[in-house]
């Protein structure tokens, strides 16, 4: 990288607006040859717009982009591609019902036989030291399985510029620090990395220049080494970024949720099958289960959910109630809530409103329903509770779920589940996708509800998460929960080592992950 | 049963299933690309009164098929603009296009009202095609070798070639179709125009292989099989091919039984008219049953889609 090279991307004064919204407002950055470049900030800050202009998803109203120098004409991705520019999508652009050898296909603009590509996808997951299995169906695939796929298709092209858009928020901390050592391979051969993310300590470590975005506009360029996290976090929100809060002192009161050995079956030919899982929740206590994608988290929250009732009664116990034969609703009344991973199709229904999604998990807790006829005011006041307390942007309790970002719709499932106040919230993946100051309401309202008694199991992917929210920490691996650490005690290495399968003492037949010397790196 | 009377019972099922093959084949590739178009029976008739009218016109087989296809396909194109560009509802536009259909057969098929057409025999030489034994082979009318011929392309198509793979992806999700940069709506209206022309194929069946005449609703419903055909074959070609031919073997056995009297008049004949349609419900039922859980329905399927810009 030398100054006063030509920028491999420049963008200037790039306007672009929807009804009713300036999603970017006179863009200006560069991004030199082989720089790593961070864009920082909030949901609907206007990243994903630009990143998409830049990829000839969309064309821009006003503005000029250049390309090494000369005006850059995207009409479409392909033509992006051929530039040399990858991406890896936040929503990822895969297709369920096809293999993830055929979803790479798709991304491919060359004629390539299967066998040729499927040697050269071995060839790059080897290279990047990622396990994926080329054949399998996506659909049976985890969301962290799902995303490699993304990042695979991105360095199959070789490209010039690679626009990452959250890449790390499913992988485990080696994981992170592998594809950090190949980003910087790439960066280090000239290849220039756009990377969006949340997550400030991982801009700290990786990227070399910053530019943040807020309302659309660019407000500060900067050099993250030189900044703090909070700082940056700062620059993002405009305005004081609120710690969580979390009373070290507070007590714990006795066990309220338990699970005793239990075993699930696992769904299907991909399903991880849950083995002897016990656990045990205290009054007031955050219980955080950390692990790579796939390892039986789904199928986990589904048991203690209700969603799959298990066959024995009690091997969950909700404040001593066996509760195991007992459906999703015959848990709520019990006390228990819950939050799964998917947040459109699974926690809330797209096409409804957010008063029907409110209706449908809060109506016997919040008697939204009498005399089998829904409430409308009852409901709609709950909505808009929801809405207030937890600082949805949304057009109001009429909009549909599936209108919202990502992160509001996340605020919104979170605070219809925790205004419930249930004594058990069971928790998966609370802030995926979500931006810093979203993610600081959920972690604090989190906390809050422990704080006032409630026990809480939260499983998420993102162990920086873990140790900031939880008392107490397990690692899920191949459906198997280690014991549980208190979180003051608990050591990085050791839990990476867990989330890879290496359990010590344990039986398992799986080979532990090797830690990957980096490889010189190859032309793909 | 003998063996003289399995060789003519082959040869009327294999004639009476082309014409629900070959319909089906072209409507799954339009499902496959995510578009529910209930019009083929209408776009059937279209080709049927069509290659009717060509072939009394020109006495070319041939040109009336290329005409039959042509002419569905242009009105699948019409229910291609409306749900496609304009995003109409796929379900009440396809209706209307088999009320179009049937409409537009009956009055353009007034002239040709009962008018002998030529059937289109098989091209191979008479010993072979009137031999005995060897006409279960050589017997068929070309359009017969063509719906076969068109099952492994089909096949071959979606699942071996990039074209295909781009087609499924379409239907599978439009929006990351969009977002990798696929044209969705190109693909889409290739498909549904593929569609009409294999409908249109499958019209000039009825006057060239079945009745070598022109009748109102001369289809008589068979559109409908053919698209429950695809559901319960799961989208796939050869399940097609099993369930077309299931049915022709049983309405087969129905003109037999008729014609047989004695021991097959137990049954009323109403029933042996029903059976054909309830016999391939339940065997694809079945069927589909044991492989539960894969999701072999295009996930877009009838869901128009507006690209965002």
């Amino acid at each position: 990288m030398q100054n006063g090279s030509v920028p491999r991307l420049e963008l200037i004064g790039i306007t672009k607006s929807f009804p009713g919204v300036l999603a970017n407002d006179n863009v200006s950055f560069a991004v030199k040859p082989g720089e790593i470049h961070a864009l920082l900030g909030e949901n609907g800050a206007g990243k994903s717009t630009l990143v998409k202009m830049i990829y000839g998803i969309m064309p821009p109203e006003k503005g000029e982009m250049r390309w090494n120098g000369e005006p850059m004409d995207v009409p479409n991705p392909k033509a992006a591609r051929k530039l040399g520019i990858g991406m890896v999508f936040q929503h990822f652009s895969l297709f369920d019902a096809l293999t993830v050898l055929e979803n790479i296909a798709l991304g491919m603009d060359g004629n390539l036989s299967n066998r040729e590509l499927e040697a050269r996808v071995r060839e790059v997951l080897k290279t990047y030291g990622l396990t994926l299995d080329p054949h399998r169906v996506v659909s049976t695939l985890s969301v962290g399985e799902r995303q490699r796929i993304e990042i695979v298709r991105a360095l199959l092209l070789n490209p010039k510029l690679l626009i990452m858009d959250e890449p790390t928020s499913v992988l485990t901390p080696q994981e992170v620090a592998q594809l950090f050592e190949t980003l910087r391979q790439l960066a280090s051969e000239g290849c220039s990395i756009l990377y969006i993310s949340h997550k400030l300590n991982e801009i700290k470590v990786l990227c070399d220049t910053a530019t943040i975005l807020r309302g659309g506009k660019v407000v500060a360029t900067c050099d993250p080494k030189q900044e703090t996290s909070r700082s940056m976090a700062e620059l993002m929100i405009g305005g004081n970024l609120k710690d969580v809060s979390k009373d070290a002192s507070r007590t714990f009161g006795p066990p309220h949720f338990v699970v005793d050995n239990l075993s699930v079956p696992g769904d299907g030919r991909f399903g991880t099958a849950l083995k002897d899982v016990s656990l045990s929740v205290r009054k007031g206590e955050i219980f955080g289960i950390a692990g790579v994608a796939g390892n039986g988290q789904n199928e986990l929250l589904s048991a203690l959910s209700g969603e799959v009732p298990v066959d024995r009664d009690d091997a969950i116990l909700i404040g001593g109630q066996a509760a195991g034969t007992k459906e999703a609703n015959a848990r709520r009344k019990l006390g228990l809530c819950a939050v799964p991973e998917e947040r459109n199709g699974h926690a809330a229904v797209p096409d409804f409103t957010l008063t029907d999604n409110a209706v449908l998990t809060a109506r016997d807790r919040r008697n939204l329903v009498t005399a089998w006829l829904i409430n409308r005011g009852a409901a709609t006041q709950y909505a808009e509770g929801v809405i207030d307390t937890f600082s949805v942007k949304a057009t109001g309790s009429a909009a549909t779920a599936g209108s919202l970002s990502g992160g509001n719709l996340q605020k919104y499932i979170m605070g219809r589940e925790i205004m419930q106040t249930p004594d058990v919230l069971v928790v998966s993946q609370p802030t995926w996708g979500v931006d810093a100051g979203a993610a600081a309401a959920i972690h604090q309202a989190l906390v809050d509800l422990a704080t006032a008694g409630s026990a809480i199991v939260v499983i998420s992917q993102d162990l920086d998460e873990l140790l900031a929210l939880c008392d107490t920490l397990a690692v899920i691996n191949e459906g198997r929960l280690s014991d549980p650490m208190p979180v003051a005690d608990a050591d990085i290495e050791q839990i990476g080592l867990l989330m890879g399968g290496v359990h010590g003492e344990s039986d398992t037949t799986h080979m532990p992950k090797p830690v990957v010397e980096p490889e010189a790196p190859h032309a793909v | 049963m003998s063996f003289d009377l399995i060789i003519p019972i082959i040869i009327t099922l294999v004639g009476a299933s082309t014409p629900i093959l070959i319909a089906a084949l072209g409507e799954l590739v339009a499902e496959k690309s995510g578009v529910l178009n209930l019009g083929v029976e209408g776009m059937m008739l279209i080709g049927a009164v069509v290659a009717v009218a060509v072939m009394l016109t020109t006495g070319n087989h041939y040109l009336a098929i290329i005409c039959a296809a042509g002419a569905s396909a242009c009105s699948a194109l019409i229910f291609g603009f409306l749900t496609l560009s304009l995003s109409a509802n796929q379900v009440a536009t396809g209706l209307a296009l088999t009320i179009l259909g049937t409409g537009f057969s009956a009055l353009f098929g007034q002239p040709y009202t009962g008018q002998a057409v030529p059937l289109l025999r098989s091209p191979f030489a008479p010993e072979l095609a009137q031999h005995e034994v060897l006409r279960i082979f050589f017997g068929y009318s070309p359009l017969v070798y063509f719906s076969l011929i068109m099952v492994v392309a089909v096949w071959w198509f979606l699942q071996r070639t990039r074209w295909g793979l781009i087609l499924r992806a379409v239907g599978e999700s439009d929006h990351s179709a969009h977002s990798i940069g696929y044209s969705v709506l190109g693909v889409r209206y290739l498909a549904v125009a593929f569609g009409g022309a294999m409908a249109g194929i499958a019209g000039s069946c009825f006057p060239f292989i079945l009745t070598p005449q022109w009748v109102e609703r001369l289809t008589s419903g068979r559109g409908w099989i053919a698209l429950a055909l695809v559901v319960f074959a799961a989208w796939k070609p050869f399940r097609l091919l099993a369930g077309a031919y299931l049915f022709g073997l049983i309405a087969t056995m129905e003109l037999y039984a008729k014609a047989a009297g004695g021991n097959f008049r137990i049954l009323p004949s109403e029933l042996w008219a029903a059976l054909p349609y309830l016999a391939t419900i339940l065997v694809l039922v079945l069927i589909s049953m044991r492989r539960q859980g894969s999701t072999s329905a295009p996930a877009c399927l009838g869901r128009p889609f507006v690209p965002s810009n």
